[in-house]
């Protein structure tokens, strides 16, 4: 067991060692379509953790992190930020939180220096702290070099990495990431897993969203699943693992469809075999490994028209098909 | 990360920290920014009072018996003010608003939002009395006959300009907050063209008289009290609607213009 660091709430005086605390959560976005964005959701996030919010496409996860972040509004629900209201009192809370939205939000009238130092301004510092801390952050992340640089002359990797300075810039409580990762380059990426292990190890929180299994997986302490608005798991991606995907899925693409009901019922008895779903274009099978089976399978299937396999040893991935009979990526 | 500093501390730091961030980016347009301002009043001038009076018939308001150049002098200013609120307000918003979210920073600064939108406000303000005073001397230097301002009501020129430069900037929130950025280049044409020569800039209030319908009509256009305020300090020789009526507007126009253009910025920043 780790022990987590304690904060203090500034309003309350309280030690905190919940620092988000998210209750019944619900947004509906009112339009010409109803759209339930955030549907029921409860969490909360430990001092001094990495929490992954993990879910395809339009799950709710950018809500989430705007509403936490003071940006959106809840339609129902609490978040409190150590204690602190984030509807009631927004402008205190965002004295806690350091924020890297989705998007590419950097300042383009001011340099990737000037962006840091004015952030810091208006957090209060003087223009000495400022400087200092501007300096210190820009050699931490490796741009001193680019201080003069505007953002539109950056890539996104160091677009990224600019925003995440400046984001932790008046030395927040907790990060909010949102799908930090997103179009950067598999080097710019692990590059980024760096910093954000690093921050943990200063003592702030962090809590991101992404879609990508790897990142929940080896970064996050815990993970919570969501799709639809709900969240469908929570735990340390080991928990989840053990608890929902202790499984191959292994997926069989076929040309003839017709039959494929009677090659799901026939492969349904086997041994090894825990279940098997027809799927659009195939069939899933979930098994407790994939070792001696794949001749069978592959023998059954033939007939079939079997024209693909794919096998998914168990990870998120194979937690998220059983969650929710979706690939992450469909 | 424990001490806390008192809040209105903090607050007045935060204003002057987006005070400072816009001062900066201000700084590197500054060209940008004289042409800005200055283009417009000195072809005014120019042509109006120098050049038309060197051609036969000399200037078009000759009959009045108060020169044009003092006629034009305060309503150019009232035209300084507007166009520096609405360009130092409404333009740069709208691209932050737009795509880049550019905004989203100081959306996210220990405030309430209201203070990220009446920064801007009052930064605009600053660039529209500049704007204003840097008419002054191109009226003395310009026109064939010289217009001088009449300074002893200094107090009023001061209120006026105060309240004005701030009413520009709040037209400037509200229009910035209110069309897309796709359509903002169509401000000039169909809200800043007819607002300013619907606002007795080259004409006093009072030479309406004959177009009564009209004279009526202008009162719901902020313009005129800007005109009319600025007339009454720095040309009392030309006659001007009396500062008792437009004080109030302007306190009216501000007030309101201020709601609005909040409301329309808190509904682009929180969804
Ligand atoms: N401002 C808005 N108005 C209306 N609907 C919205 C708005 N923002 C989001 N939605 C809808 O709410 C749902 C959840 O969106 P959200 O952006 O939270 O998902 P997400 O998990 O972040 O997805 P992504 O991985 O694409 O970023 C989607 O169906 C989206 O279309
Ligand atoms: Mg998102």
């Amino acid at each position: 067991m780790r022990t987590w660091p304690h904060f203090q709430g500034v309003r309350t005086g309280v030690w905190y060692t919940v620092i988000v605390e998210i209750e019944a959560l619900t947004k509906v976005y009112e339009g010409k379509q109803r759209v339930k964005a955030v549907d029921g959701i409860d969490l909360s996030v430990q001092a001094g953790e990495i929490f992954g919010l993990l879910g395809p496409n339009g799950a709710g996860k950018t809500t989430t992190i705007s509403i936490a972040t003071t940006r959106t509004l809840p339609t129902s629900g609490t978040v409190r930020i150590a204690g602190v209201d984030v509807v009631r009192h927004p402008a205190e809370a965002r004295r806690l939180i350091g924020v890297v939205p989705q998007y590419n939000t950097l300042d383009r009238s001011l340099t990737i220096y000037e962006n840091i130092y004015y952030h810091c301004r208006y957090f209060g510092f003087s223009h000495g702290q400022a400087r200092e801390r501007s300096d210190e952050l820009l050699t931490q992340f490796l741009l001193a070099e680019r201080r003069k640089a505007y953002p539109s002359q950056l890539s996104g990797g160091l677009a990224q990495r600019v925003q995440i300075a400046r984001a932790i810039a008046h030395r927040p409580t907790v990060l909010f990431l949102d799908e930090p990762s997103a179009g950067l380059d598999p080097q710019s990426r692990l590059a980024m897993w760096t910093a954000v292990q690093q921050l943990r190890k200063e003592g702030i929180t962090v809590v991101l969203t992404t879609h990508y299994m790897e990142e929940a997986d080896s970064l996050s302490d815990r993970v919570a699943i969501v799709d639809h608005g709900r969240m469908l798991a929570l735990g340390s991606p080991q928990k989840l693992k053990e608890t929902f995907g202790a499984q191959t899925v292994i997926h069989l693409a076929l040309r003839q469809m017709d039959q494929v009901e009677a090659l799901a019922a026939g492969l349904r008895g086997q041994a090894g075999i825990q279940n098997v779903e027809v799927v659009s274009d195939g069939v899933r099978v979930f098994s407790t490994s994939s070792e001696g089976l794949l001749q069978e399978l592959v023998h059954a299937a033939a007939p079939h028209g079997l024209r693909d396999i794919a096998i998914a040893e168990p990870s998120l991935e194979t937690v998220f098909i059983q969650l929710t009979g979706r690939d992450l990526r469909e | 990360m424990n001490n806390v500093t008192p809040d209105r501390m903090l607050l007045l730091k935060t204003f002057l920290g987006l005070m400072q961030r816009d001062l900066r980016v201000l700084s590197r347009e500054i060209g940008p920014f004289l042409l800005r301002v200055g283009m417009q009043p000195l072809l005014f001038l120019f042509v109006f009072t120098f050049v038309m009076p060197h051609m036969a018939g000399g200037s078009p308001m000759a009959t009045t018996g108060v020169g044009f150049g003092s006629i034009l002098l305060p309503g150019l200013m009232a035209v300084a003010i507007m166009f520096s609120g609405i360009s130092a307000v409404a333009l740069p918003l709208s691209t932050e608003f737009g795509i880049t979210r550019e905004i989203d920073d100081r959306v996210m600064c220990p405030a309430p939002v209201a203070v990220v939108a009446i920064e801007k406000i009052v930064f605009s303000s600053l660039q529209s009395m500049l704007a204003a005073l840097a008419v002054i001397p191109m009226a003395m230097f310009i026109p064939a006959t010289p217009v001088y301002p009449d300074l002893h009501r200094w107090w009023l020129l001061a209120i006026v300009m105060i309240l004005s430069s701030l009413l520009a900037g709040a037209m400037g929130l509200a229009i910035g907050s209110i069309v897309s950025p796709k359509h903002i280049g169509l401000v000039f044409s169909i809200i800043v063209v007819p607002i300013t020569f619907l606002g007795c800039v080259y004409y006093p209030w009072a030479y309406l008289d004959k177009i009564r319908w009209l004279q009526v009509a202008v009162l719901f256009n902020p313009i005129v009290y800007i005109s009319e305020g600025l007339r009454s300090a720095v040309t009392p020789q030309v006659h001007s609607m009396p500062v008792w009526i437009v004080l109030p507007a302007l306190v009216g126009f501000l007030y309101f213009l201020v709601r609005f253009g909040l409301r329309g910025f808190l509904r682009r920043v929180i969804s």
